[in-house]
């Protein structure tokens, strides 16, 4: 555990190191108050006291985020060799891979406490649904801990980060969209198939208030198996020598 | 801690690139790894350090085995690798702190275990910056003090000098040396005078395989050479003294190395006492023998006859 942790606070460290985290804060923050606030279906024009506006873009910038923090996780240190230096300590390649799922998360988890002004800002105005708030942030992070979980196995079959960026944007692709529009053109089983397999309903679930176990367990079992293929390909060792 | 090899294999898609190879390094000495790029000794390290796993064969690190125990043997090796890769957006500190880290030291030890490991690498003037913005020398001593941050029993160095000035080699030789004398090293290079001025036994490779093993003085010995030696004898016409030479027993080929200042090569056969017959024969002739060098077989050609064909 304290090895994890060592590896988390490095990597935690080089997103700000790098100035990707400061990237990152300023154009999620920028982008998601802007249509919370400013433009589109925002707060003042539905006019009720409620963070649905900002969920829905959450949802959609976060998407689109995540595989450019991901991207670099494991192509860089495969393209640098550093992983070697990783690999040759007595730590095992599943800490390695928990160590950047988790600094990933916790950037994540930071952007969204920024976003916690808004929900003070909202509260003062008008009658907000705590419970309700409290979903939407928990079906954020949900979601984000897939997203990261494939962008990070993505990550680990490429030294090249841009291959990284778009594996893992196809991938989430589906889950974010695809699966969503398949099921709407499907009946019976199919339909419910790709229904189950779509992020879409599972966010909505959860931030309606729902937390139902099918959805965490859809959401844990995508992060699971994700941190385990990563932990698979990177211990082939193919790219790496 | 002694390092014990045997029949060591690693394939790569049907080409083996390290072929049953089987060799022991003893504790307190050093090992140097000699062999054509390509030949294999960057995977063999690979493989004792526990990047990649052998295809056949097996690794014991003090009698015990690398497949059973691997995090336990991993504590107790350091390791240089090939090009030296480090995390450029990181200060030298918080580097060797995280390496520490990760290799166990506890917490209470960390920093002294770190400001010594500076010092002993002579990073002190550049332990604030950030690795990305040292020169190549320094940033190869980040490398040694990440390898030697937990005082491990076994080092292993890809080719720990380099890219480095004449200067800086001396240093890390210095330093090799040093450790040596209580750790077991393996380094691997390309550079011929190194293996000679650093390492106990040498080991060279070629294309996967063992050519030839042991100290450089047996290396020699058994390297089917010549003995040259390259003479001047003065007061004689040189004609009559390249005539006389040649007339010699053992004596196989006799050279104008310098027609002018009368100096000769003379390429004769190993261990027949040419030397004595040279200077009798000048004695006999009165002529006087100036200059007598034996000139040894380089390692260099050992090295070139092994590792071509």
């Amino acid at each position: 555990m304290n090895t994890i942790w060592i590896l988390t606070k490095r990597e935690f460290r080089s997103f700000f190191d790098s100035l990707i985290a400061y990237i990152l804060l300023v154009l999620f923050l920028g982008i998601s108050g802007f249509f919370t606030w400013l433009f589109g279906s925002d707060v003042f024009l539905v006019g009720q006291a409620s963070l649905r506006a900002f969920f829905m873009i959450a949802y959609w910038t976060l998407f689109f985020f995540i595989p450019a923090l991901t991207m670099r996780l494991l192509a860089e240190e495969i393209r640098t060799g550093t992983i070697e230096l990783l690999l040759t300590r007595p730590i095992s390649d599943r800490q390695i891979v928990l160590g950047k799922f988790l600094s990933t998360f916790l950037l994540i988890l930071v952007a969204l406490l920024f976003t916690v002004p808004y929900v003070i800002t909202i509260a003062s105005i008008g009658n907000l649904d705590l419970g309700a708030v409290i979903c939407g942030y928990a079906g954020l992070l949900l979601m984000s801990g897939a997203y990261i979980s494939i962008g990070l196995w993505a990550s680990s079959i490429t030294r090249n980060q841009i291959v990284a960026y778009l594996a893992a944007l196809f991938v989430g692709l589906f889950f974010h969209l695809l699966f969503d529009m398949l099921a709407s053109s499907f009946t019976g089983l199919a339909g419910q198939l790709f229904s189950g397999l779509s992020m879409r309903t599972h966010f909505d679930s959860i931030s309606r208030g729902v937390l139902d176990s099918g959805d965490l367990v859809y959401f844990f079992s995508l992060i699971v198996l994700g941190i385990f293929l990563s932990e698979v390909s990177l211990s082939k060792r193919t790219l790496t020598s | 801690m002694d390092i014990r090899i045997e029949n060591l294999t690693k394939k790569f898609g049907g080409q083996r690139a390290v072929d049953r190879i089987s060799f022991e390094v003893k504790t307190g000495e050093i090992l140097g790894f000699l062999g054509p790029n390509g030949a294999g000794k960057t995977t063999t390290m690979r493989m004792i350090t526990n990047f990649i796993t052998p295809s056949e064969g097996s690794i014991a690190v003090g009698g015990k085995y690398i497949s059973n125990d691997p995090d336990e043997i991993k504590r107790h090796i350091g390791y240089l690798a090939e090009n030296n890769p480090l995390y450029p957006d990181m200060p030298v500190i918080d580097y060797l702190e995280f390496v520490g880290g990760l290799q166990g030291i506890p917490k209470a030890e960390l920093p002294m275990r770190v400001v010594e490991m500076i010092r002993v690498t002579g990073l002190n003037a550049e332990k604030h910056k950030k690795i990305g913005e040292l020169s190549k020398g320094f940033r190869q001593r980040v490398g040694l003090a990440q390898a030697l941050i937990h005082d491990p029993e076994i080092l292993i160095m890809d080719e720990p000098t380099s890219g480095l000035d004449p200067n800086q080699i001396v240093e890390i030789r210095k330093l090799i040396r040093e450790l040596g004398r209580e750790k077991t090293v393996i380094l691997s290079t390309h550079i011929l005078p190194e293996v000679e001025a650093t390492c106990d036994r040498i080991l060279i490779i070629n294309r996967g395989k063992i050519v030839a093993d042991g100290t450089s003085e047996t290396l020699r010995k058994q390297a089917t050479g010549q003995e040259i030696l390259k003479t001047r004898i003065e007061d004689g016409e040189p004609n009559a003294v390249f005539e006389a030479l040649q007339n010699l027993p053992s004596v196989t080929m006799v050279d104008f190395a310098d027609r002018q200042h009368n100096r000769f090569d003379i390429t004769a056969q190993p261990g027949s006492g040419t030397a004595r017959e040279v200077f009798r024969l000048c004695v006999k002739n009165k002529w006087t023998l100036t200059e007598m060098i034996p000139f040894e077989t380089k390692l260099e050609d050992i090295f070139r006859e092994l590792t071509t064909n």
